[in-house]
């Protein structure tokens, strides 16, 4: 199955774009020594709705819809048995999420996974996915919106400790379509992502919004890259995180181009990051690459800092203990995103989640 | 009856340079019921002594006691503070990204009160509050202090006090960026909370225009980190009219 691997380009570390990955803790998604089993752990949870289907197709049947240059996607694109494809027919509008879940896969299994959703014209809808259990997963979603749809994209990354998960989540937006995802990452070992744009036509929009908590040897890594290559669209970018305990790491890269062609852009990116503990790293790096100068706008900003002690002193000046107020903090710190996920089970989940990584700090 | 003792104190920052000394034995009793304005020039350790009362890290005390009904406050966390009694409504109240007004007034309650209040009772509670500080019911659920004008800040600082009900409350210059109506509407919000519970204030400011509406008990004046002068309201009248020129670099 594996007769290809001598063509990829396996990465060194130092690549700029695995500088910051610890590949040795990658169980060899990244240079072919991994073995991968036949398993397809990806499903809709619930019945789907009118208008929307699920399939799998035989990798022979599947044409390309993008290329990257990340070997993890390569191998997926090229090893991956069939293709898991969700389709939201044209002009369907959704009240309710698509849920979609991982079958609980046996531990020490390797997937590569590929995965499509495509939303027809004028269609709107919102996909959920939900990924926990124990993985060794490489992955790429393509995400094909086509002309004036609407996609919000959560996905939710709840691995359990020893996970790996290394994926592509590539949105390809043609015109007057409008992407939005939300990124949650919170549970694995290592979890690498590049939640990427690629605008088709003017008009077309994307949001991406991301949070992540990382606590000690997690190494949480999102690379977000934005192409603007034409006119007259539309990126926001906000991620933000917390790290707290020994060998946390987290990593955000937010590059954005903006191509020669792509005059009225209008894009503006933010990472934004909360130090727990001693003990942690966050690497964040904003980069706003501009080949024209007929824009709207093109902004980045990046903070990491520690708890705002006036916000502290604030709260406890009106009798709050010093843990519930941190709690208020980070959960404030985080609603901002956390409310874009439309399901309020998750939110609480994801906040009680929360509440329990912090209580864990200081320990 | 509940009385704040303040006795000696002496406080001090630390800089890069080594510590500054900012208070210089401050002598000061505050009991329920009472409205003790201080006043004086700015930097002459006014705020200073309102957040080292309310247990602010920045400043150190290297002498002298405070005490809440013989408790000693020094030795109380800042929550520790506001749960024995103490309130201080600030002159920059902090803003809390993401965390609302109502869950946030909520959570203080609790913390006070020692339980969580009857839903049913405290919205109305709430609503009362409000209406009476003239309040859009709205502000409820943005988040605490983002994007409040400069008058929406003191309101909600005056709210939290007629819904926290403090013993003895610290207002650090409540009456600054207000306009008449709103200075009037803030000061009508204390003078209820005086009433409702037999509160002791003191009221830090720089000028009298708020002691029209709140009327003190005994007036200080404050310069280079002491109280160099005291007297009943009719001091006020002598501040307005000759400044504070004869007590700086005195």
């Amino acid at each position: 199955m594996s007769v290809l691997a001598t063509n990829y380009l396996t990465p060194t570390g130092r690549e700029e774009a695995w500088r910051f990955t610890p590949l040795s803790r990658l169980a060899g998604l990244h240079d072919g020594t991994s073995v991968i089993s036949s398993v397809e752990s990806l499903i809709a949870r619930d019945a789907l709705p009118a208008g929307v289907t699920a399939s799998r197709i035989s990798r022979e049947l599947v044409s390309s819809a993008s290329q990257s240059d990340d070997v993890i996607v390569q191998r997926v694109h090229a090893e991956a048995e069939t293709m898991f494809h969700l389709q939201i027919a044209a002009s369907t509008e959704l009240s309710e999420p698509i849920h979609l879940k991982r079958k609980q896969m046996q531990v020490g299994q390797v997937e590569l996974s590929r995965v499509r959703i495509t939303v027809g014209q004028g269609a709107r809808a919102t996909v959920i996915v939900e990924n926990d259990g124990e993985v060794i997963l490489g992955e790429d979603i393509e995400i094909i919106l086509e002309q004036n749809s609407y996609l919000k994209f959560v996905t939710l990354q709840e691995w359990s400790a020893h996970s790996v998960y290394a994926a592509r989540h590539h949105a390809i937006i043609d015109r007057d379509a409008t992407f939005e995802s939300v990124t949650v990452t919170v549970g694995g070992s290592l979890v690498r992502i590049l939640p990427t744009v690629e605008f088709k036509a003017p008009g077309s929009s994307a949001e991406l919004l991301g949070v992540y908590f990382a606590t000690a040897g997690q190494h949480f890594e999102h690379r977000i890259h934005v192409d603007h290559a034409v006119p007259k669209a539309k990126s926001r970018v906000n991620y933000k995180g917390a790290l707290s305990g020994n060998e946390a790491h987290t990593v955000w890269i937010g590059d954005v181009l903006i191509r020669a062609a792509a005059e009225g852009t209008d894009t503006y990116e933010l990472n934004r990051n909360l130090l727990l503990s001693d003990g942690a790293r966050a690497d964040s790096v904003p980069n706003l690459e501009i080949e024209t100068g007929e824009i709207v706008g093109a902004g980045h900003a990046s903070t990491t800092g520690r708890f705002d002690d006036e916000q502290l002193f604030y709260l406890m000046s009106r009798g709050v203990p010093m843990d519930e107020a941190r709690r208020l903090v980070v959960r404030g710190f985080f609603a901002e995103i956390i409310s874009h996920v439309n399901d309020e089970a998750i939110q609480e989940r994801l906040m009680v989640g929360i509440d329990g990584e912090l209580a864990k700090v200081g320990e | 009856m509940s009385t704040l003792n303040i006795r000696g104190l002496e406080v001090s920052v630390i800089t890069e340079k080594g510590p500054i000394e900012i208070l210089r034995g401050v002598d000061l009793t505050i009991s329920s019921g009472e409205t003790h304005a201080i006043m004086g020039p700015n930097g002459s350790g006014k705020s200073t002594l309102a957040y080292s009362i309310a247990g602010h890290p920045k400043y150190t005390i290297t002498g002298g006691s405070v005490t809440l009904d013989g408790a000693n406050v020094l030795e109380m966390t800042v929550d520790e503070r506001a749960r024995a009694g103490l309130f201080l409504a600030m002159q920059y109240p902090v803003e809390v990204p993401g965390v609302s007004v109502s869950n946030f007034l909520r959570t203080a309650a609790t913390a006070i009160r020692g339980e969580a209040p009857k839903l049913r009772t405290w919205v109305g509670e709430v609503k009362e509050a409000m209406t009476a500080l003239n309040m859009d019911p709205a502000f409820s659920e943005r988040n605490v202090n983002e994007g409040f004008s400069g008058g929406e800040k003191k309101r909600h600082e005056i709210m939290q006090l007629e819904l926290l009900k403090p013993k003895i409350a610290i207002l650090d210059e409540t009456d600054s960026g207000l306009d008449v109506d709103a200075l009037r509407i803030v000061s009508e919000g204390v003078v209820r909370a005086k009433e409702a519970n037999n509160l002791g204030v003191l009221l830090i400011t720089h000028y009298t225009r708020i002691l029209r509406y709140i009327k003190p008990d005994f007036v200080h004046v404050f310069a280079n980190g002491r109280i160099v002068e005291e007297g009943g309201p009719e001091l006020a009248d002598k501040l307005e009219e000759k400044g504070y020129a004869e007590y700086v670099g005195a």
